[in-house]
């Protein structure tokens, strides 16, 4: 099952491409940017204040956890490219377990996820957030607990797509809405009950939860169920990704 | 011992079969061809063999492992260039060969040895460095021969290993696959639709529909086909072909501008010919049979040119794509 030369080689393939093609980084970084200070700058003045939180610094936990979202599941999603160019049925037909390849594809995930999630974490001085020294270890372990997981998402879609033209269809039915439904842009207080329904049943609520906890110092629900939500999550993701490729017809 | 034993092989996709109970056996050392139109199978065997794809009955042992029970046993033994490039195009060819090479464990200090060795056999030294994608399709082509070397395989697979490339290019990858034969004692199982390309072979097996309908070795098949072949145009090809049939008792096989039938002795029967053939005769041709006449003679129908296959290609890609929004 466990194959770490083959795990080593997907990793390393991904991180090394990553590197090469510098507008995939830029790209990725004037995302969160836009969000953080067009978005966030423009909808300021019509926010009540949360403690002494403004609405730039509430939604910063966001925009890291955005860049988790979209920097995995992008990474995973490449594997739909590498099936419609070739590449994939190479290792394919190695005398390697095909768990090693998701799990290596899921660690090149969560490494560029968490390269790009450490670069929005750079900003905090701009909004004014203050990052407490001690939270930056456990802050680098939620993004990867949860970048993990949503890779394992993103290889169960490769995994079920036949080709990339359906990736705008991703990006609008399921990057989006995981997004915008875990309370990365609005407060968990008071919304309306189909809301809460849809916030609560996203697995990312409790990892923007946690994030926020950890950059803000405060959160909805206790760091401990958050932890125990995304562990279980990513485990889940994970199994499922692993059955998914395993199955699928190359 | 063989090294490819296949036996009573089939694969059907929900009903149609694309392989139907193929048995046969290839020698160490062999260059051995699948010959047939597309469609008719050979890429699924291949597949098969291959341990892509799994056999709906029936099994085979490659390189004395089965393919079914001992597939990573297969895969550590064999090579695979597929017909459609298999390379990471943003990696540069040493890049392609460094990952083959950690993929299939080969030790560091070794694999050095043996991509650099791999790049001048197929003569990219001077490119080793340089991005896949700016390369030609016959450097690619022949990067793919050279990584599948790596790991040292018994037998190396080849889905069409010349698909779409020009003919020089294709002599170039040709001589190199028979060098390889020669110096390694590789045994070689290829796929083709060409029909000087399975000439290059020690046997054939012509496949038609998921069976083989004829093996042997190109001059034994050749042979079958007792006399020579008459290449005929006239002014009127539809009234020829009748006048033929009447008169000499064969079947002209009609393509764009040709007729085309086989004669016991085609330099007694031409002179005859020109002068009982009430139609105009504009050229005339003899020549002993190819193997595309020996198609020809067992299904009644030619090997499709490239032109129309590669226009076949794209619509199965086309369709390929259009799956995801149905």
């Amino acid at each position: 099952m466990i194959d770490s030369a083959c795990i080593h080689m997907v990793w390393r393939r991904d991180v090394l491409r990553y590197f090469r093609e510098k507008s995939q980084l830029y790209g990725s970084l004037t995302r969160p940017v836009l969000w953080l200070f067009i978005l966030g700058l423009g909808l300021r003045g019509g926010y009540r204040e949360v403690g002494t939180v403004n609405y730039t610094q509430f939604i910063f936990p966001g925009i890291i956890a955005m860049t988790s979202i979209f920097t995995s599941i992008q990474s995973a999603i490449s594997i739909i490219w590498d099936r419609e160019f070739g590449f994939l049925k190479e290792i394919l037909v190695a005398p390697v377990p095909r768990t090693s390849i998701v799990i290596g594809k899921g660690l090149a995930g969560t490494t560029l996820s968490l390269i790009q999630g450490c670069i929005i974490l750079l900003l905090a001085p701009l909004v004014r957030v203050k990052l407490a020294l001690v939270n930056i270890l456990p802050l680098i372990l939620v993004m990867a607990v949860m970048s993990f997981a949503l890779t394992g998402i993103g290889i169960v879609i490769a995994a079920r797509m036949t080709s990339f033209q359906g990736f705008g269809t991703i990006m609008n039915f399921i990057i989006m809405p995981l997004w915008f439904l875990s309370g990365a842009l609005y407060p968990l207080e008071g919304l309306p009950w189909w809301l809460a329904l849809l916030v609560r049943i996203n697995p990312l609520t409790y990892g923007v939860d946690m994030i926020r906890r950890l950059v803000l110092g405060f959160s909805f629900y206790s760091p401990g169920f958050n932890l125990a939500f995304l562990t279980g999550f990513s485990i889940l993701t994970t199994m499922a990704a692993v059955y998914f490729f395993n199955r699928g017809e190359y | 011992m063989a090294t490819i034993e296949v036996d009573q092989l089939s694969k059907s996709f929900r009903g149609l079969v694309a392989v139907d109970h193929v048995s046969f056996a290839v020698n160490e050392g062999e260059i051995f061809g699948f010959l047939g139109p597309n469609g008719a199978g050979k890429t699924t065997t291949v597949r098969m063999l291959c341990t892509l794809t799994r056999p709906s009955a029936g099994t085979a042992r490659v390189a004395g492992w089965d393919i079914i029970r001992e597939p990573n046993q297969v895969r550590k033994a064999i090579g695979i260039i597929f017909q459609e490039p298999s390379l990471d195009d943003r990696l540069t060819a040493r890049e392609n060969l460094r990952f083959h090479a950690m993929i299939y464990k080969v030790p560091k200090e070794e694999a050095k040895i043996r991509i650099a060795r791999a790049l001048e056999w197929m003569e990219l030294s001077s490119r080793g460095d340089d991005l896949v994608r700016n390369f030609s399709g016959g450097m690619k082509r022949r990067l793919e021969i050279a990584r599948a070397l790596l790991h040292t395989p018994q037998v190396l697979f080849l889905d069409e290993p010349t698909l779409g490339l020009d003919p020089q290019t294709r002599n170039r990858i040709w001589e190199r696959l028979l060098a390889l034969r020669a110096e390694n004692r590789m045994t070689l199982f290829l796929t083709t639709h060409y029909m000087d390309e399975a000439e290059y072979c020690d046997r054939i097996a012509i496949i038609d529909y998921g069976r083989i309908i004829a093996l042997g070795t190109p001059t034994e098949l050749k042979a079958r086909l007792q006399g020579d072949q008459v290449v005929l145009m006239t002014a009127d090809n539809l009234r020829a072909a009748a006048e033929i049939r009447r008169r000499y008792g064969v079947e002209p096989a009609l393509d764009r501008e040709n007729l085309r039938f086989q004669v016991a002795d085609g330099a007694q029967f031409v002179p005859r010919l020109v002068r009982e053939l009430g139609v105009p005769i504009l050229s005339v041709m003899v020549r002993p049979p190819t193997l595309d006449d020996v198609f020809l003679a067992l299904t009644g129908r030619e090997i499709r040119d490239e032109e129309a296959s590669e226009r076949e290609k794209l619509k199965s890609r086309l369709q390929r794509m259009g799956r995801v929004w149905r």
